[in-house]
């Protein structure tokens, strides 16, 4: 592209009230670059994104879309966008919409190629409003992308789908991202990020608290917590050979610490223990971000 | 590099079009309900004068003042409903993140509800021809038209404003008490000497009077006021429907996107 930065947060601050929503990003994301802003819900990342977009105004700093103004038409028909929440016209077809959002943008994908990577091909008759849950994020995705824009937002991609879905619309993601776009995604999930991003931007309480390698992050993530009790009484020695960072014994209650609960949990039923009030508990983003900045309470 | 202008509001209006045209409930009351009006008040001896000594048949009479009464509802509703209904289900925010020009998706919708006004003034107009032998010159059927495509700037803005202003749920509800006092007041059903008398004297100040005064003179009939002062005074009132629109517009996207 021969320019600078993507997009970009340049001391970026923005208040609804007398809530702090973002107090004080600076972010340059580059061309080519598959980001991950990784945070709880509330910590930030929607907002830093509708600032990036234009859609909202930072309250003090400046934010960039390819050098210009984010809300300049010569910006926006580079960038496509999936956002959380938004809505589309109930009685349009899938066809139809793609078909719309593809007039707003200079050159287009093929409507087809658009239908087929979003993995949308049996619902392209329907009407939006006949759309699953999934499928209706598909259709946003497609929104997203049918413009073949350089720089592409996805907002909680994955959000409210189940498993399944989650699976195979991550594997629609990742298709895309093979073709060297430049993309930016929210998620509060770890796995998610890993995935499909190279760089990892934790945002927690309007503030970016680390901004690295999906697998630099996961290092200082704390695991999780395998909690039982057992019949038979076990010794540290049992232990071995487990995936277990650390180990707590109190009486006949047992705490591993684990970056690996499900194959810790194979091994161990595998050895046949008696394990009875299992429990697998949280170390999840929330730990993260507490050994992430150090803090005790929040 | 940005995308042709005059290719996005085709792919707009059309969007827009079958919005529309799929939604029974608006292609109903946009089509049908005034022909059905049209039956119960026009086709009672629809060839007999409409007012003692005159030479206008009440089913020319009628149909003019139904022509008027569907092109302001089509406005008001269409963009009251529309607008309200969109920003319910926040459509308006993946538009505003698109590189779609408000101005396309303004045009486009106002594209929209002109070319429903033609095609419910047509069926109306065919109806009324056929069912109470309404006979008019070419020029006039053009100009009662014309006119009332013209003149319904001011409903337009209206609903713009009120599609700002009412919520979802309530859009319906608050188009109708508004527009159906307003038809009412006018004399669109029923002449304004019927009506109590601090409504006929309101009358004449209410919007769908001189717009369907625009309608009447087409036929010859004679109006209280001449042709450039009923289009001077609509003029009026899309100035401040205008003003209202544009309030209730920044006030909704104040709250939404800075």
């Amino acid at each position: 592209m021969g320019e600078g930065a993507a997009a970009e947060l340049i001391d970026a601050t923005k208040n609804y009230g007398s809530l702090q929503a973002v107090k004080g990003i600076s972010l340059s994301i580059g061309a080519g670059e598959v980001v991950a802003m990784l945070g709880p819900n509330g910590a930030g990342k929607t907002t830093s994104i509708s600032l990036m977009l234009g859609l909202r105004k930072p309250t003090s700093g400046s934010a960039r879309l390819f050098g210009m103004k984010p809300t300049d038409r010569r910006a926006r028909s580079r960038t496509g966008v999936m956002l959380q929440e938004s809505g589309v016209p109930q009685v349009l077809k899938v066809s139809e919409m793609i078909d719309l959002f593809r007039s707003y943008y200079p050159s287009p994908m093929p409507t087809a190629r658009v239908i087929e990577l979003a993995g949308l091909e049996e619902k392209a008759q329907s009407q939006n409003k006949d759309l699953s849950g999934g499928q209706r994020q598909r259709l946003y995705f497609a929104l997203a992308i049918c413009g073949d824009p350089d720089l592409i937002f996805l907002d909680e991609p994955t959000v409210g789908l189940d498993v399944e879905s989650r699976r195979s619309f991550i594997q629609s993601i990742k298709g895309f991202i093979a073709s060297g776009k430049t993309i930016v995604l929210t998620t509060h999930n770890l796995d998610e990020a890993d995935e499909l991003a190279r760089r990892v931007v934790v945002i927690d309480h309007g503030l970016i608290i680390a901004d690295a390698s999906p697998d630099e992050i996961k290092a200082k993530v704390i695991g999780r917590r395998v909690s039982f009790t057992s019949g038979k009484p076990l010794t540290q020695t049992d232990f071995d050979g487990l995936p277990v960072m650390h180990s707590e014994i109190q009486g006949s209650h047992y705490v591993l610490v684990t970056s690996e609960p499900e194959a810790l949990l194979r091994e161990l039923f595998r050895r046949g223990t008696d394990i009875r009030d299992l429990e697998v508990a949280g170390a999840g983003l929330e730990e993260a971000f507490l050994s992430l900045t150090g803090k005790t309470d929040r | 590099m940005t995308a042709s202008y005059p290719r996005m509001l085709w792919m707009q209006f059309l969007a827009e079009f079958r919005k529309f045209w799929r939604v029974p409930a608006f292609a109903f009351f946009s089509l049908a309900l005034p022909l059905i009006i049209f039956i119960f008040f026009g086709l009672r001896d629809p060839t007999s004068p409409y007012a003692p000594g005159a030479i206008v048949t009440t089913g020319a009479y009628v149909m003019a003042s139904m022509a008027a009464y569907t092109v302001g509802n089509v406005m008001v509703f269409s963009f009251g409903i529309g607008v309200a209904v969109e920003r319910g289900q926040k459509q308006d925010l993946l538009l505003r993140a698109s590189p779609l020009p408000p101005a396309i998706y303004l045009l486009a919708k106002v594209l929209n509800a002109l070319v429903f006004s033609l095609l419910a003034m047509t069926v109306l107009f065919v109806f009324a021809h056929f069912a109470a032998s309404v006979n008019l010159s070419a020029t006039a059927w053009v100009s009662l038209a014309g006119r009332l495509l013209l003149g319904s700037l001011a409903f337009i803005m209206l609903g713009f404003g009120l599609g700002y202003l009412a919520g979802p749920n309530s859009a319906p509800a608050v188009v109708n008490v508004i527009y159906l006092p307003i038809a009412f007041g006018s004399g669109i059903f029923i002449p304004t000497q019927f009506l109590p008398s601090f409504i006929s004297w309101l009358s004449p100040y209410l919007p769908l009077s001189p717009f369907a005064q625009l309608a009447w003179s087409v036929l010859g009939i004679k109006t209280d006021h001449s042709v450039e002062s009923n289009f001077a005074l609509l003029g009026v009132y899309t100035i401040a429907f205008f003003l209202l629109a544009l309030w209730a517009y920044r006030r909704d996207t104040s709250i939404k996107f800075t």
